[in-house]
């Protein structure tokens, strides 16, 4: 079928409206500096913790996220419209209402903040737990809502089948539930991970910034760019290659199991 | 086509008529409103002007903005606050302003090498001075400026390059202190919020952010001879497309009724 040329304009302009900042940025990049601006000590510092935090909170989110979402999917526990509701609730906060949230729950004086200093002394406002948490906070949504699309599609007779071959549930959870929405725990888990790895508003409010521990790319950048522009630019193109490669190869994923 | 533009010429007649019998009503009630009028008519001050000032004037200029706006009636003041690093990149990155009032003469002198404001307009309006900042109580313990090389205690700064930031740091350098950091935060309001919330030990902001925090910070005062006083310059931008009101306000914050309510919010006379 041959598009139909408003359909086709319009998509053009759309296309060109979310290209147009990245050539911006493109335009702006010193691309003389940017090998010694990628590589100065405090940006590689903020590209590892950005790294290594966006790598646990993608691995937390996981080991949550499709638990839960095969909760969601899959049983008729009371109430589950709202918990889904609730689930997904951070992909639409502002993410520094959800920092402030994460601060007022788990902050020296939180709700349950209060109780981990009193009694085992752990404070985790300003540590990279933090960044991670509130990481793993903003993103897992992400995996939950693609995990359960996932299991609300599948067939649950393969799964009945494997019960009346003897498998318990247990047994049939691993061995034929999960590997039958492999592929979408790793759509999701990758998409988790871009938007841990892109998180700002969460980290900032609840993790606070602090080169080497807290200070993350994003949180780098948005400082950065009050002092030298052209570090931050640097830093804001290693995001955006570092997620269009991964996003890149996840379409292609997702092309192959959606068919 | 031709009939809409007639319905259109009949509508516009019909405003005018309006507005023509408006003007009428009001010069017949004049005797009764003659004072209010006559201000009025003086006043030739009209426009929208957005004023670009640092976080730490929020509420001064909240209210300052609010009499300025009642002492002429056709005037709106739109205030931008943010710090005064990131509003100054915005303004030489051609975001629209009319006025700079800067927490620090570093960024005035910023537009001014940019060309967005003339090298005579900066004035100062006001100096404020950095304090060090405690939740309600000072479940910390804090004395003095020493007690910011503790580590056992949670302490926030503003990020080195924001006018808080850099004071602060000043202050701690010239004390010898190297302090113990736990978070660098982007504004002073921020810095100032997880004071506030309990959620650090210790910060150091100006004291106006201290009397506008209200009953949940305390303030300590850092002594006159280890202190950086922090200086504030306003300035009318030259791209202002309301040049006439964007220079009345910067005036109108010098009178004594706009420094009265500066004083109000803790700052200090301009020298």
């Amino acid at each position: 079928m041959t598009t139909p040329l408003p359909v086709r304009v319009l998509a053009a302009v759309g296309f060109a409206f979310v290209l147009l900042p990245f050539l911006g940025l493109l335009q702006r990049t010193p691309w003389s500096q940017l090998p010694s601006l990628v590589t100065r000590p405090d940006v590689r510092q903020a590209l590892r913790l950005s790294i290594l935090t966006s790598l646990a909170a993608m691995f937390l989110a996981i080991v949550l996220g499709v638990p839960l979402a095969w909760v969601l999917a899959r049983t008729h526990i009371p109430g589950r419209s709202v918990a889904r509701a609730i689930v997904t609730l951070p992909m639409v906060l502002p993410p520094v209402v959800g920092g402030a949230a994460l601060l007022f729950a788990l902050g020296r004086n939180g709700l349950v903040g209060q109780y981990l200093d009193d009694w085992f002394d752990i404070r985790l406002p300003f540590t990279t737990v933090a960044v991670v948490l509130a990481q793993t906070f903003v993103s897992m949504p992400f995996l939950v809502v693609t995990v359960e699309a996932a299991l609300r599609s599948t067939d649950v007779r393969y799964e009945q089948a494997a019960a009346t071959l003897g498998a318990g549930r247990w047994t049939t959870f691993r061995r034929v539930t999960l590997p039958s929405v492999a592929p979408s725990v790793l759509a999701g888990a990758v998409l988790c991970w871009a938007r841990a790895l892109g998180e700002f508003g969460a980290t900032i409010s609840f993790a606070g910034n602090l080169e080497g521990r807290t200070e993350t790319v994003p949180l780098a950048i948005y400082i950065e760019l009050q002092r030298d522009r052209d570090a931050a630019i640097a830093m804001s193109l290693v995001l955006v290659v570092i997620s269009l490669v991964v996003l890149v190869a996840l379409r292609d994923r997702w092309y192959r199991v959606q068919g | 086509m031709r009939r809409r533009l007639l319905a259109l010429s009949v509508v516009l007649a019909l405003v005018f008529v309006g507005v023509a019998c408006g003007d009428d009503s009001d010069s017949n009630k004049a005797d009764t409103t003659s004072t209010t009028q006559s201000t009025a008519a003086k006043d030739t001050l009209e426009g929208e002007i957005v004023v670009s000032a640092a976080a730490s004037l929020t509420e001064a200029f909240d209210e300052i903005a609010k009499d300025f706006e009642t002492a002429h009636p056709g005037v709106e003041v739109s205030p931008d606050y943010g710090p005064s690093s990131g509003l100054s990149d915005d303004i030489l990155a051609g975001k629209p302003s009319d006025i700079f009032a800067s927490a620090d003469q570093t960024n005035m002198q910023k537009l001014v090498d940019g060309k967005a404001v003339d090298a005579g307009a900066p004035k100062v309006f006001a100096r404020n001075r950095p304090e060090m900042a405690v939740p309600k109580g000072n479940p910390g313990g804090v004395k003095g400026l020493a007690d910011f090389a503790k580590s056992d205690l949670d302490i926030g700064l503003c990020a080195a390059d924001v006018p808080c930031g850099k004071f602060a740091r000043q202050v701690l350098d010239q004390a010898g202190i190297t302090p113990s950091v736990d978070t660098n935060e982007v504004d002073v309001k921020s810095l100032l919020g997880k004071i506030e919330s309990n959620d650090l030990d210790l910060g150091m902001v100006y004291h106006t952010d201290v009397v506008a925090a209200g009953d949940q910070v305390e303030g300590i005062e850092i002594p006159d001879d280890q202190n950086v006083i922090a200086v504030y310059p306003i300035a009318a931008l030259k791209d202002s497309k309301n040049q006439d009101v964007a220079e009345a306000f910067a005036a109108y914050v010098a009178s004594p009724a706009a420094q009265s309510v500066l004083e109000k919010f803790g700052f200090l006379p301009p020298s």
